[in-house]
């Protein structure tokens, strides 16, 4: 077909980043590769490969997730086509000093072990540039602290889609509290049974409805941070 | 059909399943965390009771307590080994009860998601779903299960791996999916598109439908949008008795027995035919459906309005069916679509 024959490393850097964005949103990863290394080719600074061409793509993604237009399979080709762009400039951007977006400890926690929203927001995430390090299903309180310290994380997530587990998220935040790590950490939470109200009780930073929220919040969180640091 | 289910399918206009397991064992002291399935072996009487409980508040089908009885979920518990002991202990204590009701009740053998994706979106083959299936029907046909009940999926791909491994066990079966994201399941189908894919199989269920998901109300948008698609078999409504609140440490369904009375009489003017709970649901709940549905006649469908004025708001504005399907993206993309 006629529509097969785009020839990426024809178009002009403004065309190309387009076509990159429409290629995140159909999961095609090899694409992605194709134009990674073409704009790197042409001299484009890895940081702004990544902001521009991936970070902008997948936005667009997590607003039409946001809005019920995608669903989570596209959501998943689009995160794995966005991951192996990632994997051809992480490397770059450690050697270039890039500024870094941020970084999150992510896990389900105690008692609890449904664990796809989580990969889906930790997907997403990484989506938006930031590190993850998932430490998977089932956390207790100190997994998070130790993991969190370890790590040097800016943000901690904490999911759980039992009405039974997600009281143990404001034992995970009473903890920091006790040990005076509470303000050194951007709390999310989030989860089929929980609320804005529930996130306010217990004493998060936000309550995510949804992976798409919660990498826009954790995008706001961050530049606050950076705008009281200057 | 000489199976029961299809008995009681030709001979009544309605059924009652039951309510929440979760909910109920999880208020018998279930800690959050241990594998529910676990006590068919270990606090038996418990399972019991959470059986006698459906049975006494009238429920003509009630499900087993093996939701997660595949190996799949099991290994997460370190389990999987036990899959054969864990399901027949649960189906044989369900025989039990049901076989002294003294009224013909139904033992449906509850087989929940394996909680992978599948592939090429994750790593779960479907061979291997086939095979994680095949293990679990197998092992509760054996201890004597009256039907086979896949619930809570959210991919297609799933739900027909379900029905091949049941095709390969020779045992009656019903589905239902959970529709929780816009209307949709979490990978996006549709009521329609379940309708469609539905009738498609090659070894079709006795009946099919939605559990869980969002609230009652959304649930009976969903059967509307079954009912609109035109299907050839009787639909199943499970819907959640409300939607979970948090009150000073402690959760629950705001769903009163009889806001769930009231979804139970829609649920069958929508066009559903078997009629239960999911989470929230407790014996009390179900008392007063069952009260409900006998007492009051059948009446006309409701709309979507009538439905929201009576069990509250959906959760989005459209669900993807009819003309109202949503917007769609442009794109410059001409690779794919």
């Amino acid at each position: 077909m006629a529509d097969d024959e785009i020839i990426l490393s024809e178009l002009d850097d403004e065309e190309l980043v387009l076509q990159m964005h429409d290629d995140l949103y159909d999961g095609l990863k090899e694409e992605i590769e194709e134009g990674v290394n073409i704009l790197l080719g042409r001299g484009w600074a890895p940081y702004d490969v990544l902001t521009k061409a991936l970070v902008a793509g997948m936005t667009i993604v997590g607003a039409d997730f946001r809005d019920g237009i995608l669903f989570v399979p596209e959501v998943l080709l689009a995160a794995n086509a966005m991951k192996a762009g990632m994997a051809i400039l992480k490397p770059l951007l450690a050697e270039t000093g890039a500024p870094r977006v941020g970084k999150m400890v992510i896990g389900t926690v105690k008692g609890d072990i449904h664990d796809i929203g989580k990969n889906l927001v930790g997907m997403m995430m990484e989506g938006a540039g930031f590190e993850v390090v998932d430490i998977g299903i089932n956390n207790p309180v100190e997994k998070y602290l130790e993991t969190l310290e370890a790590e040097g994380a800016d943000i901690l997530g904490m999911s759980a889609l039992l009405t039974t587990t997600m009281p143990y998220m404001k034992v995970v935040i009473d903890t920091l509290k006790e040990k005076g790590m509470r303000d050194d950490y951007i709390v999310l939470v989030g989860g089929a049974p929980l609320n804005e109200e529930f996130g306010k009780a217990i004493g998060a930073d936000a309550y995510c409805r949804d992976a798409a929220v919660a990498v826009q919040t954790a995008k706001d969180f961050i530049a606050r941070k950076h705008n009281k640091m200057a | 059909m000489s199976d029961l289910l299809s008995r009681l399918l030709g001979e009544r206009d309605w059924l009652m399943a039951d309510g929440a397991t979760g909910t109920n064992l999880f208020n018998m002291g279930l800690a959050s965390g241990e594998a529910p399935e676990l006590w068919n072996i270990d606090q038996p009487d418990n399972i019991r009771a959470l059986y006698r409980g459906a049975v006494e508040a009238g429920s003509d089908i009630f499900l087993t307590n093996t939701f997660g009885g595949n190996a799949s979920r099991l290994k997460l518990h370190n389990a999987q080994g036990r899959v054969r002991e864990i399901n027949a202990a649960g189906v044989a204590l369900g025989r039990e009860i049901a076989d002294k009701a003294g009224r013909p009740v139904v033992v449906a053998a509850s087989i929940g998601p394996t909680g992978e994706i599948m592939a090429p979106m994750g790593a779960l083959t479907h061979e291997l779903a086939v095979e994680i299936f095949h293990e679990q029907a197998e092992a509760v046909k054996d201890a004597g299960a009256d039907v086979l009940w896949v619930e809570t999926i959210s991919a297609q791909e799933e739900f027909q791996a379900a029905a091949e491994a049941f095709a390969r066990v020779g045992m009656p079966w019903c589905g239902t999916m959970s529709f929780d994201t816009a209307g949709r399941t979490m990978m996006g189908l549709t009521s329609a598109q379940m309708v469609a894919m539905v009738d498609k199989l090659s070894t079709p269920p006795l009946a099919f439908g939605a559990n869980c998901g969002v609230g009652a109300a959304d649930l009976l948008r969903t059967v509307l949008g079954f009912v609109a698609a035109g299907p050839e078999r009787p639909i199943i409504a499970k819907g959640n008795a409300g939607i979970p609140k948090y009150h000073d440490g402690h959760i629950h369904y705001d769903g009163t027995p009889e806001l769930m009375a009231e979804y139970a009489v829609m649920a069958r003017d929508c066009g559903a035919t078997i009629i239960g709970g999911c989470c929230g649901t407790m014996p009390e709940h179900l008392k007063a459906m069952r009260a409900a549905l006998e007492s009051r006649p059948k009446g006309p469908r409701p709309t979507l309005d009538e439905i929201a004025g009576t069990l509250g708001g959906f959760s989005s504005a459209n669900d993807g069916t009819g003309d109202d399907a949503g917007p769609a993206r442009e794109r410059r993309g001409r690779r794919r679509g």
